[in-house]
This record gives structure tokens, sequence and C-alpha cells, in this order.
């Protein structure tokens, strides 16, 4: 026996993540990925290749759509599909879409109708059982406690209190009648586990992560991107004052939702530090924690929200 | 107040060098290794309060959280004007309105060298099976002790739950040290206190130190306030134990396969997580349970073949010979394979509510493999909140919600594996319910009975096809069932009239008749159904294989039981056929006057009245006896099992 070759945490955190992904593939009659195009996304993804590899990942990649996401997104999005020879699955909520909701007039009415309706339409239409999904227990209290393998009922609830005891790395991927199963390869990551990865692997990411003068507006005291100015004129009514500004994004979403911060890192090394030395926490950028106080994310997560 | 400010920067050093030389930064941070722990302890010992402690330290937590945090404390705070650091870990909305935590959390932080994953495990009794889940991917426990109260029935139940689960690594923090003015009297006397205890379940090792989460003493370097203290910090401890992925790569190989990879006709590889051991291509591998050899010829990844992957690494192995191997096989070293046996002692946690039946079938899931197990009445329980013997033995019949227990398991075919004390991967289990999904236990085994390497199955030269086509007719079980009183008898009876009188050999087993007999020991409990069913079950595939067409007439109220009987037959043979009369309907006729008895109070488990009836979901035929007749039923039944008419 040779001298102990000492894996680092990257390491064993990827090896789990490709041990659960193997596992729903054996298990699940019809696993899907679902893929925002974020970092983490990406991640999960890359890891999805290494897992399966040299076949691609047996399982589509699913994106719920706001149609508000950054053109950039969309982008990276096809290119990725392209290169890991997986099949892209595209879901628009049809009511959303004729309704013209938005995140401007509709505020909260916009993420329940875009994407917590959308992915449930999505995952009942094509009759997925399985669902990966990039959310880490260090984003938010409730996925601290949150199963890797969690459950849905048919009407895509959670019930935190009725969680099945996940023991060593064993998965139970037996589901009743209806019920599907949410599955987060990447729940043990941390936002700078991911980071790292993303250095060491060159994974690609959206060039939003990265600080470019870009257009961007203020609203509601918050610094966003014009990213599609005539439509944010339509939908405003009225030509928000755009500035040219050096920022960068820390998380992605719909690009009227999701605040940039000034910065000039354009580099992985200088986004990793700015994002080590910064002193807010990743997801303020965010609007959806916000609402109904500290318990807002549990509480859209038992209405079926991902 | 101790201020160990100085040395908090030591560990968490980051900020220079991150501003200065991020890249330095980075290539130190890949080095990282990565220790799995749980903290545990009775409710107020100040887990959540350690906990975030340890990332308010490491800086896990940034300014806006910080803010949220202060104004929290202020709101539901329990420390006054300072900050309540376990508000950072009671996440659950519940929770934070009745001030405990009440699930396994998951959080995490890091120093220079390690990633930490935290399992905070509650304290409450009546959670066993949280504590038990965080503790099984553990690789040490922190056994937090309040320095007021001293060792606890608490304590003893968590420290025996670490040690049951294998944790090489203990830690005794002496907690709130600050309270009791940080006397070295007080914690030597607590220490010595557990040192007894630890020696008399079995520990043989632990790492005691004194400690206050909330005032930060001897967290991350040595504490002013005890300077009668020379061991090392939490942190430094924690940064230096050996993590178990290190220690298993000096036990042989083994690696359950997860999933064939094959994208085309040239490539065929068996994809896995190295359970123990290294492997290398030109290894000689065995395949378990087959015991076919071959050569490893690659170790594929992603990023091109490895020379060498070891215990803690996903990989897709290729062999040299085109041998048989899917997924719930073993590959391990050639020379020191682990064994396969079908029966095994193991010790039982249950999780669930309904407690364990023994005798019925579940599925045990170990490894990759997923078999259908029978558990026998427990030997006995464990006692672990005794205040005097924690670890001491209970007679039972079976176990409830928290219960740890030791049995003998039965599996329907041989599985791979290992004693739990070897491997955790080959050793450890779960128990699934086959209705409702549910993980109802973790079993770990710990060696196989010698009955199931001695018993070997007689090959017979007459076969049950030859005994079969003797009588020119396939065997089949009618199974019969539905309440008492249903008319299951009444049918099952004209059913072999006409079967006899068609020529066809045929068998009737009956549900009163049985119990004089062959299951004359056994009662109403749910157990004894069980068994009832069980052996009723064994005796029909006897006689199917005798070549006979066999029909039963038994309540057999459980679908787990009659889906177990199912298990037990050649697909096609077991057709369940459902007497469905309403309980009213069945109460009205009351022919041998059982219903009255049982509404009296003066017959008990009865069922319908006092005990379930689980309705077949699928049967293969239905009989509503308010809507057709005794003898029509019956005729359709043979039209069925002789294949003359479609089924309804």
């Amino acid at each position: 026996m040779s001298d102990s070759t000492v894996l680092t945490h990257l390491q064993r955190l990827e090896a789990e993540a490709i041990h659960i992904m193997r596992e729903v593939v054996a298990e699940a009659d019809n696993p899907v990925m679902l893929y925002s195009v974020g970092k983490d996304s990406a991640v999960m993804l890359h890891l999805a290749r290494k897992a399966f590899y040299p076949s691609p990942p047996p399982f589509p990649l699913l994106h719920v759509d706001t149609t508000w996401k950054f053109q950039a997104m969309y982008e990276l999005r096809n290119k990725m599909a392209a290169e890991s020879g997986m099949e892209l699955l595209v879901h628009r909520n049809p009511e959303a879409e004729a309704r013209g909701i938005n995140p401007f007039d509709h505020g909260a009415l916009h993420t329940d109708m875009w994407k917590t309706e959308g992915l449930k339409q999505a995952l009942d239409k094509y009759g997925f059982d399985a669902a990966f999904g990039g959310a880490r227990r260090d984003e938010e209290k409730s996925r601290a406690k949150e199963r890797i393998f969690s459950f849905r009922t048919a009407s895509h609830g959670w019930d935190p209190k009725n969680q099945r005891p996940e023991l060593w790395n064993l998965y139970n991927a037996r589901k009743n009648k209806g019920e599907s199963i949410r599955v987060f390869p990447i729940s043990n990551w941390t936002e700078l586990d991911i980071w790292q990865y993303i250095h060491l692997n060159d994974v690609p990411i959206v060039p939003l992560y990265f600080a470019e003068e870009r257009p961007t507006y203020e609203w509601e005291g918050q610094l966003f991107m014009a990213d599609d100015i005539p439509r944010l004129e339509r939908v405003l009514g009225y030509t928000p004052e755009i500035t040219m500004k050096s920022v960068r994004f820390r998380t992605l979403g719909c690009f009227p939702l999701t605040g940039a911060v000034e910065s000039t890192a354009t580099t992985l090394p200088e986004v990793i530090q700015e994002t080590l030395l910064t002193t807010t926490s990743e997801r303020q950028g965010r609007v959806i924690d916000k609402d109904a106080g500290g318990a807002g994310m549990e509480v859209k997560k038992q209405q079926g929200y991902f | 107040m101790a201020d160990s400010e100085a040395t908090t920067d030591v560990i968490y050093k980051t900020d220079d060098l991150i501003a200065q030389d991020i890249d330095a930064y980075l290539e130190q941070h890949q080095h990282k290794t990565m220790l799995r722990f749980i903290t545990c302890g009775s409710v107020d010992d100040g887990k959540s309060t350690l906990i975030g402690r340890l990332l308010y330290d490491s800086k896990m937590i940034f300014e806006d959280q910080l803010a949220a945090l202060e104004s929290d404390s202020k709101k539901v705070g329990t420390q006054g004007a300072e900050i309540d650091f376990a508000l950072l870990v009671d996440g659950l909305a519940a929770e934070r309105e009745q001030g405990i935590t009440i699930d396994v959390a998951y959080r995490f932080f890091g120093t220079e060298k390690r990633k930490f994953i935290v399992a905070d495990t509650p304290g409450h009794e009546q959670y066993t099976r949280n504590m038990v889940t965080g503790a099984s991917t553990a690789d040490l426990a922190v056994i937090l002790i309040d320095a007021r109260k001293g060792v606890l029935t608490q304590t003893r139940r968590h420290s025996y739950l670490a040690h049951l689960i294998g944790i090489r690594h203990i830690v005794l923090a002496v907690n709130k040290m600050d309270l009791v003015g940080y006397d070295q009297a007080t914690y030597d006397a607590i220490v010595a206190d557990y040192a007894a205890f630890a020696r008399s379940i079995g520990i043989e090792r632990f790492v005691a130190m004194p400690i206050s989460g909330f005032k930060g003493d001897n967290i991350t370097g040595p504490s002013p306030n005890t300077p009668w203290y020379t061991g090392p910090s939490l942190i430094q401890h924690l940064e230096t134990v050996e993590v178990d992925t290190t220690a298993d790569q000096a036990k042989p190989f083994r690696m359950p396969v997860q999933w064939v990879n094959r994208p085309n006709l040239d490539f065929r590889g068996f994809s896995g997580l190295i359970a123990s051991g290294a492997v290398r291509p030109g290894d000689a591998v065995r395949v378990l349970p087959s015991g076919k050899t071959s050569t490893v010829t690659r170790v594929v990844t992603l990023d091109g073949d490895l020379d060498e992957a070891v215990a803690g690494q996903s990989v897709t192995i290729c062999l040299a010979d085109e041998i048989d191997c899917s997924r719930g096989d073993v590959l391990a070293t050639a020379d020191a394979p682990p064994q396969a046996a079908d029966q095994f002692e193991s010790t039982l946690v249950w999780m669930a509510d309904e407690a364990l039946l023994p005798g019925r079938a579940y599925w045990l899931k170990l490894g990759t493999q997923t078999v259908s197990a029978t558990v026998q009445a427990p030997k006995y329980t464990v006692n672990v909140n005794d205040a005097g013997g924690a670890g001491s033995h209970l007679a039972c019949k079976t176990l409830d919600l928290n219960a740890i227990g030791v049995a003998e398991i039965t599996t329907d075919r041989p599985i791979v594996f290992e004693p739990y004390a070897e491997g955790r991967t080959l050793g450890g289990f779960i128990l699934i319910d086959k209705i409702t999904n549910a993980t109802v236990a973790a079993g770990m085994l710990h060696f196989s009975l010698r009955r199931a390497q001695n018993v070997h199955w007689q090959a017979l030269d007459v076969s049950r096809a030859a005994h079969a086509a003797l009588k020119n007719q396939q065997p089949a079980v009618l199974w019969f069932t539905g309440l008492s009183g249903s008319g299951k008898s009444t049918i099952a009876n004209l059913v072999e009239k006409k079967l006899h009188a068609l020529g066809k050999h045929t068998f009737l087993l009956d549900g009163d008749n049985v119990r004089h007999g062959l299951n004359k020991d056994l009662g109403f409990t749910e157990a004894d159904r069980i068994e009832n069913i069980r052996r009723v079950g064994e005796v029909a595939r006897l006689m199917t294989d005798a070549g006979l067409i066999v029909l039963t007439a038994f309540i057999s109220p459980f679908r787990a039981e009659r889906e177990m009987v199912r298990g037990l037959l050649a697909a096609g043979e077991f057709l369940e056929v459902f007497i469905d009369t309403p309980l009213e309907v069945a109460e009205a006729r009351d022919v041998k006057g059982l219903y009255k008895k049982a509404r009296s109070g003066q017959l008990k488990n009865f069922t319908g009245i006092d005990s379930p009836y689980e309705a077949p979901e699928n049967p293969e035929i239905r009989v509503d006896t308010t809507r057709e007749s005794p003898e029509d039923a019956a005729e359709r039944i043979v039209d069925h099992l002789l294949g003359w008419a479609p089924t309804i």
C-alpha cells in the first residue's frame, strides 16, 4: 500500500455530487436537470458531464424561462447545451406570457407565475420524477435543513417536518404515486467552493459575473443593468436614466430583479477576491428572500418554489 | 471576559493575503481537506451558540446577516442585549418560535487548513433518528456538557449513539466554563465522571477541553482564563484529526457498482464511489457476488485516465474481460474480497412512528444493493436512557420509534457485505417500508449467521414443470382476501368444486382450518397475523411447486403481506381475488357471531372494528358481493383462471 493520498475538500465534494447524480440516474424513471444558467448551474452541469463521461449525461436540461433573463444568459445556455450533447427544454408559463407578467408591474407575482408555476407546469408536462437543482445549504436557513433527496407532494409542496432521514450515502429514491424528488447534488458546497471549483476546472460562466462597462439605471434604490432598453421603456412607461458604469453581478436572475454591484474585478481571481472581502451576503441582491420576513424562502418552498 | 482576538486572526488569517495576493490565497485553499463532525448535547447545552460562534469567527456570516442577527437578538434572543449566536443556526420558522432546534441542520465554515461541515443535531430524546442521521456521515463528534450540570442522561445517550455509529474521534467539550468561574476542579470532576462512563460503553479515547461558546474560550486558541488547560483549542483539534476517507485507504479495495457506463459498443465501464482502498490499472479484481475475476485496464475520468484512484473518489473502471457486472455488484481486490450472505445479526435504529413488524418484508438498501428483507423479533433493545447503565439490555417484542435493538435479518438473496466495524459502506443499511416508501430504520450488520452458509438448496430431478405437466395444468394461487364474513370461504369453496369437476388438481387452504394445526401457536396481534400469512404463503408456494392450483381464504388484512406472497411466486401465478363486501353488510350477516363479540369488546384486534383492513389497489379479480351472487362470481373466477374470459 502506497502512502495515502489526501483528498482535498473540492475533490470530496465533487465525488459526492457525482455519486448522487449516478444514484438518481440508476433509480429514477425520468430525471431532468434544472438549469438556470447561473454559476451554481454551471458547476452542476460540469459535474454531470464528469459523472457520466464518456457518455453524455443521460437526462435533458430544463430551463424555466421568464423571458426577462439577461441576453448573455440565453447565449451561454444554448452554447452549453450544444457542447454537452444534452437536450435543452425551455418552458415559459403560457399564462404569464399571455398576461404580460413582468417584474415592474407585478412584483412577487412575477416570481410566482414564471418560476414557481412555470416549474410545476414543466415538471408535470414532461412527467419528470426527479429534478436536479443547484441549491446549496449555505444559501439560506431553511435550505440548511433540507435533505439532498427532497420529496414533493403531487401538488409540489414541501413538508419540512416530514423529511426522510438520510444516512451515510444511502439515498431512498422510492416515491409514492404522484410524488417527485428534488435532488441537490451540491448541497454541501459553499459559495467559495463554487468559485474555487470554477477557477480550477475552467468551468464556463456567464460574462456578467465579471466587471465591465454596462448601461445601468437606478430603480427603488438599487442599481440595475438596462439589458433591453426598448423593453424597459415599454414596461416602465418612461425612459430610465442610463449611466455607463463598471459593474458585475454576484448572482443572476431576471435582469430587472438582479441588483448590480460596482466593481473592477475582470478576472476570476479578482472576482473571488472581491467575494471574499465583501461584507454583504450573496442573496442580498435578490428581492425574493425578503418577502414574509425571515421565513420568506421556507414559505415559498412549501408552495413549490425550487 | 477573555478576548482571543489575536488567535482568531491567526487561524482565519485571510483578509491581508486575499487583498495582497489572491493567487497565493487560492493556491493555499485548493489544498484544504474536509472534516465532517456533529455537535450533540442536551437542550440548552449551547450547541447552536457554539456553531454560531464558529461561523461568526470564521467570517461565514456577512454584514447584512449580522445586522439581521442583532435585530433578531433583541426581538427573540435569549441573551439580553448581547448577540444570540443560536439565532444564526435555528432555521425553520416553527423552531424560531419554539426556541429549539428540531431537525438535522448542516452548517459550513472553514479555516486555513480545513473546510468543515457541521451537523447540528437536537438534544431531545425523541429525536434519536436525527442524531444517528447526522452521526452517520461524521468523522468526529463534539459532545457538549454544561459545566454547571455535568454528565446527564442525554450526554450518555449521545455518547452511546456516537460510539454505536462508529465515530472514531470523540471530543468532550465542557461548555459554559464562564458560568462556573473557569474552575478547574469542576472541569476535572466532569471529565473523570465522563471517563468512567465512556470506558463502560467501550469508548477507548476521547479528548476533553474546557470551553465557552458564548465567550469564545479555547475555541480558536488558548484562553487566558484557563491557564491550567494545556491541550489544543477546539479548532486546533478539528484541524488535525485524521479524516475517515484517509483511514479508509489502508483497507482492501471495494467499490459498489452504481451504474454501467456504455455509450457505444467500444466502451464498457463500471461507475462508482470507491468505498475503501485504492485501485490502479493492472490490479486484479473480483466481481461480487459472482466471484469472477478480471484485471483493471483503465480508471476513467473526464480529466483523463488516472494512475491511481483512492477511497472517496468517484470513478469509472474498465476491465480486461467481458464479464457480467451490473448495479448492485461490488468490485473488490481479487485476493481479499468481501463475503456474501443472506442472514445476519444486526443492530437497528428504528426511525418510524409505525413500529417494527417482525416477519414483514421491507426493502433493505446497502451500498447499491436493494433486496427484500425480513427482521426477526428483536433479541433485545438497548437502554440508552437509564441514568446508571446506558447500554444495558431489555427484553422486547418489537422496536418503536427511536428504539435501538439487536435482531436477525434475512434477505431474499445473498448480499455482499462487510461487518459495519470494518466498513460503513458495506455494513450500514436502511430499511424502507414497501407500501409507504418511508425510510423506517438504519441498521448495521455485525456478522453473517452460520445457518446461511450451511443450508443449501437441494436440486431435485423431478422439476416443478414436470409436476405441472403431469397434471396438465398451470399451477396458480387464487388468493381470496376480504373482511370476516365477506364470503371468501363460500366463493373459494364453489370455485374449487367447479375446478375439481373440470378435472383440475386443487387444494383449498382455509383461514380457520390452518389455525387448528399449522398455525395453532399464533394469535391475532399484527406480528402473529403476518407470520400466519407468511407460513400460508410458503405452503402455497410448495403446493404450486407440486403443480397444484391453490385457493386460499384468509382475511389477510395487510397489503404488505399479500405483496410478500406475490413476491414468493413466479410472475403471473398469484391472482389476488378481492371479495369486496362493505363492513356494514358483512357485519349485518355476521355468520359466526364474531362482529357482535368484537363490538362488545370480547374479541380484540378484529379486522374492520379495531384493526385495519388495507383493501387491494389493483386486484386481478374483484367481486362485489352486493351485486353478484357467489355462484356467478365463482363462474367468473374459473373463467379468468383458465383464460376463458377477460377480467372485469
